[in-house]
């Protein structure tokens, strides 16, 4: 199985994409530069976090322009797999894959801790099959997450399943002294329409084998494997 | 080589992008509580930007419909912010 990696100039987690995709999962990874106008027939996309093109203008703002983004766009609408994680969703939600738009941190901190999301919403190719009878413990690391929909946008979103992680307590509850930095609804991660294109402020693959502290960010590699075998 | 706004046909085009009403501007609310720690308690602040544009056009309407693009196409994100045009 071919997972794409897409690296941006400031793109600082597309090496840790890759190693959970061959050491963990044992499939093959490629790296593919922001300025390739061809994905290498992957049957998954990964948009990595970090600081691409230093954040300028606004998260992920310009690398959404990005050349590669065209090629990321027909994979995308082809009904391909795609996962944008911190940096990569708000590249997701800048290119018009994804709606609403990330801002500032509500309170104005860089948040680097772990939460406790649920899992809830459609059953997306990177969370079918994931548990939902519990919360994922994934790390967030970001200045930029506070998810941002207009009410219209927010109602199709809940009612259509679109909301697909949401930051909540130990327990489960997404209660909103658990929400990192001020997201309408504890929204954590939503996907689009179809439901192939998901995006997420926490980083599971920094908790991708248990030398890193934690398994359960494992559960969504594991997932679209699974969906695509 | 030439100073930005000499060469590129004398035209100069200001957009102005500002965040819509309701989106949370945490930043306007940090420095409105900076000021009012320096005695402006009176302010409410919210942070737009401003790009200052020299571009090559026919005439002020060209400049307009092109910085329109600009904005349309990268300046802005319209889920959260709104945009002005000034060409002099």
């Amino acid at each position: 199985m071919r997972f794409t990696v897409v690296s941006f100039p400031g793109s600082n987690c597309d090496h840790d994409c890759v190693r959970v995709v061959d050491a963990v999962l044992g499939e093959q990874a490629t790296l593919v530069r922001h300025t390739a106008d061809d994905l290498g027939r992957p049957d998954v996309v990964l948009l990595p976090g970090g600081f691409s093109y230093g954040d300028y203008l606004r998260c992920g703002a310009i690398a959404a322009r990005a050349p590669v983004m065209a090629a990321v766009r027909r994979f995308a609408e082809g009904g391909g797999p795609v996962l944008g994680i911190c940096n990569g969703f708000q590249v997701l939600t800048e290119c018009g894959l994804l709606p609403g738009a990330l801002g500032r941190n509500a309170g104005l901190d860089f948040v680097c801790d772990d939460v406790w999301l649920t899992v809830e919403g459609q059953a997306t190719p990177f969370t079918r099959g994931v548990p939902r009878e519990r919360p994922l413990r994934v790390p967030v690391a970001h200045h930029d997450g506070c998810y941002f929909a207009d009410d219209d946008t927010l109602a199709r979103l809940e009612g259509e399943g679109q909301v697909i992680f949401r930051y909540a307590d130990a327990a489960g509850r997404p209660d909103p002294t658990a929400n990192p930095n001020g997201s309408r609804a504890n929204i954590a991660g939503i996907c689009n329409a179809a439901g192939n294109v998901v995006g997420m402020m926490p980083h599971p693959e920094r908790c991708a084998e248990p030398l890193l502290g934690g398994v359960d960010g494992r559960l969504l590699f594991d997932a679209v494997r699974g969906v695509l075998s | 080589m030439s100073e930005a706004g000499t060469s590129r046909g004398g035209m100069k085009g200001r957009v102005t992008v500002r965040l819509r009403p309701g989106v949370l501007d945490v930043q306007g609310k940090a420095i409105a509580h900076a000021l009012a720690d320096l005695g402006f308690g009176e302010t409410e602040v919210r942070v737009g930007k401003v790009f200052e544009v020299s571009l090559d056009a026919a005439d002020p309407d060209a400049a307009r419909a092109r910085l329109t693009e600009m904005a349309d196409k990268l300046l802005a994100n319209p889920v959260m912010e709104s945009f002005e045009i000034e060409v002099e």
